[in-house]
């Protein structure tokens, strides 16, 4: 299975780890990722509003490069996920945006949201399928219980992210469970980690993180998981005292495949 | 705070594309808001400002710059009304006036620190600058 890949900047300088450990557990599982040549970056934020076109056109050139090589496109970081799955569906369903994103961009053949845009969870449960991944897995993760992190990108709006059900998601639960580890269900798993207002307001994000890692604590998880370099940031720099340790999901994926390497 | 120029209700409507006449007022968005405390204006009183045309009031709010963009205000409205949007529209519609960006890049060294993701640094600049 060949498939476009999207690391996007963060997973090449702060969050090698998710981009590194997501690349070698791929390729045990018998997954091609290909990066395009000259991807950008796609802003970390979708541009909500109608009139901006100028902000979406990074992610239009990168779906536009997959669709040229006939390839769905996958994607690790949360927020690069949900930018280019966001634009996607503008391309496809929102007119106006369509025709001024294409008279930008001059393309040899418009693109009108034709690519499939695809989160490696989602890869994992609908293309791999977890039983398979569960043969896969050569050191199972016995004794560890891991409270999955949502948060808010990959799950909302649910009907533009179409990823799980945006109130009781089990995607994560069902790769821990793959994986041979615990899943601990807490009640902040989809609530947000404070996000970029830790530049903006510290005390807020503060709050969040510690709200958030304090319920998973609570509910006796020994880590967290995430697939966001910045949930990752705020759990781990602003959760204060109730603080988990914090890892992304393909770090533990690779472990348990047995193709971990020291960074 | 001196603006540039006069938004109107349309402009917001337009920029964000949200259909503020079908909120219910019901406050279900400000309930499942995770930064409402931060806020002086909450999702519920946008839409309803939007409506009435308060848009110079929301544009001197500070929960413009408090939004986390979690979209729980947008999952959780059970009319599709998506408050986010128009926060959102309200915030571009300071920001891109002349001299009315929130936050600089000349701001972010001293907020950097060893571990900040470059996402946490051009998602604030995306959010709080033209
Ligand atoms: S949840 Fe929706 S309908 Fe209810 S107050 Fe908020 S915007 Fe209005
Ligand atoms: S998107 Fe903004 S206003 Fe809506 S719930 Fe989240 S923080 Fe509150």
């Amino acid at each position: 299975m060949t498939y476009g890949y999207y690391p996007g900047c963060t997973l090449k300088t702060k969050a090698k780890e998710l981009d590194v450990y997501g690349r070698l557990a791929a390729q045990k599982l018998g997954i091609l990722l290909e990066e395009p040549e000259n991807w950008q970056c796609c802003g970390g934020v979708y541009p909500q509003g109608e009139d901006e076109i100028a902000t979406k056109l990074s992610s239009v050139r990168t779906l536009a490069a997959a669709k040229e090589k006939g390839q769905d496109l996958v994607t690790l970081c949360s927020a690069c996920h949900h930018v280019l799955k966001r634009v996607n569906l503008d391309m496809k369903n929102n007119e106006t945006i369509r025709q001024r994103a294409n008279n930008y961009l001059k393309l040899d053949t418009p693109y009108g949201g034709e690519t499939e845009v695809i989160h490696y969870l989602e890869l994992l449960r609908d293309k791999v399928g977890f039983d398979n991944l569960k043969n896969a897995v050569v050191k199972p993760l016995k004794d560890l219980r891991i409270a999955p992190y949502y948060g808010c990108l990959l799950l909302r709006p649910g009907k533009e992210m179409g990823f799980d059900d945006p109130e009781d998601p089990t995607v994560m639960e069902d790769f821990i469970r793959a994986l041979g580890a615990t899943p601990v269900k807490y009640s902040q798993r989809n609530e947000c980690c404070g996000g970029y207002v830790t530049l903006e307001n510290k005390d807020a994000a503060k709050r969040r993180a510690s709200t958030v890692a304090s319920s998973a604590a609570d509910a006796g998880a020994d880590l967290l998981i995430t697939a966001c370099p910045l949930c990752l940031y705020n759990l781990e720099a602003n959760a204060g005292p109730s603080a988990l340790p914090v890892k992304y999901f393909t770090e533990l994926l690779a472990e348990a495949l047995g193709v971990k390497e020291e960074l | 705070m001196s603006l540039t120029n006069k938004v109107t209700a349309e402009d917001i409507l337009r920029i964000s594309g949200v259909d503020a006449s079908r909120c219910m007022q019901c406050g279900k968005c400000s309930g499942a808001c995770p930064n409402y405390d931060e806020m002086d204006y909450h999702p519920h009183q946008f839409a309803a400002m939007v409506r009435k045309g308060k848009i110079t009031e929301l544009m001197e709010s500070k929960a413009l710059y408090q939004c986390l963009s979690c979209f729980a205000c947008s999952q959780r409205c059970p009319r599709g009304v998506e408050p986010a949007k128009l926060i959102e529209a309200v915030r571009l519609s300071v920001i891109r006036q002349k001299g009315k960006n929130y936050m600089t890049a000349d701001a972010l060294p001293e907020k950097l620190d060893e571990k900040i993701p470059q996402q946490a640094l051009v998602s604030a600049m995306r959010k709080y600058s033209k």
